[in-house]
């Protein structure tokens, strides 16, 4: 109760405020950039425990591949407004609030994990994808555990408020096979439920499942498998009434692409040891997330499912 | 935002609308394609189960360790039965009830191998009961103790043994003082069993915060769920109203306009 009551307010508050102020009017070209320009600051949405893309490395600091993006992406901004300096306010939000956050202005730009689909495309605005996300099965390494269809009649787990959930259920009907799902609250306690054998196998976003192994107190007794059961583009958010910062965004991606820097930025937080503990992610560059890179596009979710 | 109640009668699987929806309600069709109300129907079942459960323990468990903290010290058996049930109290009512649930589904089953093998609602529904089995003796206690000590005296006087004693003297009125005070502790078991939902009872908080990511109708499905609950705790508060009438003996204890018939 002490917990779940909180986090239950929190969306209910925030949902009735979005119904109420769903339409900031758009006094000038851009609200946002005409915001930053009168407060010198920028609120930043992150995720506290999404390693490597954002998350906390302690003492309210925030850090990870997405965040340094946005820092970059921020400063090209911050150029183009002619301001010496810009404050950026770090705001943590969970998978239930970052949409309704970003909705109501609270949050400037997201930069956390949020996969781009048409659904959340009617609330709010995507920057051009940067990572592409595939959904795996992490299973413990003595299971034998090879591939989705040995998980019949096993216990599953994923984190309840994620797009696996509804995968899975599809799955199912799909081969008409059956699991036995287990819902963590968040990804550490879906992990927690494969660590202790309450689960056979986790599935989730593979950054994830990679960030969450790597975490672990013997990263070798886990190993990711099987074939990719979903893949998803996962984008940075920004507000849906302005176009023209979404521009100056998409903008400052192209240049960051351009130049060539992202192949080090994968290496530094996806293939190097990472702050706080100096953990290594492990997880290769993917086919998918090179070829969104050499185009950049917006394109939602489900785009990527049809041309499986 | 104009309210779109359509959503529960869309397939969880594709979104689409599906044909059969209100067929859903209670469970009545087992539809091979669920909705989002067939979804809605099946947590609340898992909700009410588990505070069904978890209040058949408190209330049990509540009333044996309460009346136990009342006992006379008549001798080195009392003394020990006292001191369990103090302990028991104040063990379960100092950790909050989540740590509480966490405790049962992770810690215990480790050092408990057999625990292991219950499902996940047992293990919440026992967290769950033993929390308010806390503060159900606390209240039973409270019940026993504002009996007239002259009671007491008179069962010892008529040569009743201390079982007999609570048996036909102190609780019929200790437990009829105490039914408004346990109503609000049924009703907050409703209310608590949404703790349920961090160890993965597919309950009616796991259904809002599941549904809502998918559907984006985060109000819709709210507003459901926190009728489905106030629905659930109101009815609780009708049977033990009723409860309470039925079980009330005229001009005792109960809200009578004339006290002076209660001493």
């Amino acid at each position: 109760m002490k917990m779940s009551k909180p986090a239950l307010i929190s969306s209910v508050a925030f949902a009735l405020i979005t119904t109420f102020t769903g339409t900031t009017a758009a006094l000038a070209a851009s609200a946002t950039e005409d915001k930053m320009k009168s407060t010198g600051a920028v609120t930043m949405g992150v995720r506290e425990s999404s390693i490597p893309m954002s998350y906390t490395t302690g003492d309210s600091r925030f850090d990870g591949y997405h965040v340094e993006i946005c820092r970059m992406i921020l400063n090209d901004v911050k150029a183009k407004l002619g301001m010496s300096t810009l404050r950026i306010n770090y705001q943590p939000v969970t998978s239930q609030n970052r949409v309704p956050l970003v909705q109501n202005g609270t949050v400037d730009i997201e930069c956390g994990t949020t996969t781009n689909n048409v659904n959340r495309a009617k609330d709010v605005s995507f920057a051009n994808t940067l990572y592409v996300e595939e959904v795996r099965i992490a299973v413990k390494a003595n299971s034998g555990i090879n591939s989705i269809s040995q998980l019949a009649g096993k216990k599953v787990a994923t984190t309840t408020g994620t797009t696996s959930v509804q995968l899975l259920r599809k799955h199912e009907k799909a081969n008409g096979v059956n699991f036995d799902e287990v819902y963590g609250k968040d990804h550490a306690d879906s992990f927690l439920l494969l660590e202790s054998g309450r689960a056979d196998a986790f599935v989730m976003d593979g950054s994830i499942l990679a960030g969450n192994i790597a975490n672990s107190k013997n990263p070798k007794d886990y190993k990711i498998v099987g074939e990719v059961l979903s893949t998803e583009p996962i984008a940075i958010m920004v507000r849906k009434d302005d176009p023209e910062f979404l521009a100056d965004v998409n903008a400052a991606i192209a240049k960051i692409a351009a130049s060539g820097k992202l192949p080090a930025l994968w290496n530094k937080w996806f293939l190097a040891p990472i702050p706080p503990k100096n953990i290594v992610v492990g997880l290769e560059l993917s086919p998918a997330t090179k070829n969104a890179w050499a185009n950049p596009n917006n394109k939602p979710a489900e785009d990527y499912q049809q041309k499986k | 935002m104009a309210l779109d109640m359509g959503v529960f009668c869309k397939s969880t699987l594709d979104g689409e609308v599906v044909e059969h929806c209100f067929s859903a309600l209670f469970g009545l069709g087992h539809n091979a394609d669920p909705s989002y109300l067939d979804w809605l129907m099946k947590a609340w079942g898992w909700t009410l189960a588990v505070a069904g459960l978890g209040l058949i323990i408190a209330l049990v468990v509540g009333a044996v360790m309460g009346t136990l903290r009342t006992l006379p010290n008549t001798g080195r058996l009392s003394r020990v039965l006292v001191h369990l049930s103090t302990a028991w109290v104040e063990l379960f009512r100092n950790i909050p009830v989540l740590v509480q649930v966490f405790l049962w589904y992770h810690v215990i089953p480790a050092f408990f191998l057999p625990l292991k093998a219950l499902p996940s609602y047992w293990l919440v529904s026992i967290a769950l009961g033993f929390f308010t089995s806390a503060r159900i003796a606390e209240q039973v206690r409270a019940g026993i103790q504002s009996l007239p000590s002259g009671q007491r005296a008179a069962a010892t006087a008529l040569g009743l043994t201390t079982p007999q004693t609570y048996r036909y003297i102190i609780l019929p009125m200790a437990l009829r003082i105490v039914i408004p005070p346990l109503t609000s502790e049924s009703m907050n078991v409703i209310k608590n069993s949404s703790v349920a939902f961090a160890v993965s009872v597919p309950e009616l908080t796991l259904f809002a915060m599941q549904a809502q990511e998918e559907t984006s109708h985060g109000v819709e499905i709210y507003l459901a769920v926190t009728g489905l609950y106030a629905l659930s705790a109101f009815s609780v508060n009708r049977v033990m109203a009723a409860i309470e009438k039925r079980s009330r003996i005229p001009g005792f204890i109960t809200a009578s306009s004339d006290t002076s018939l209660a001493h």
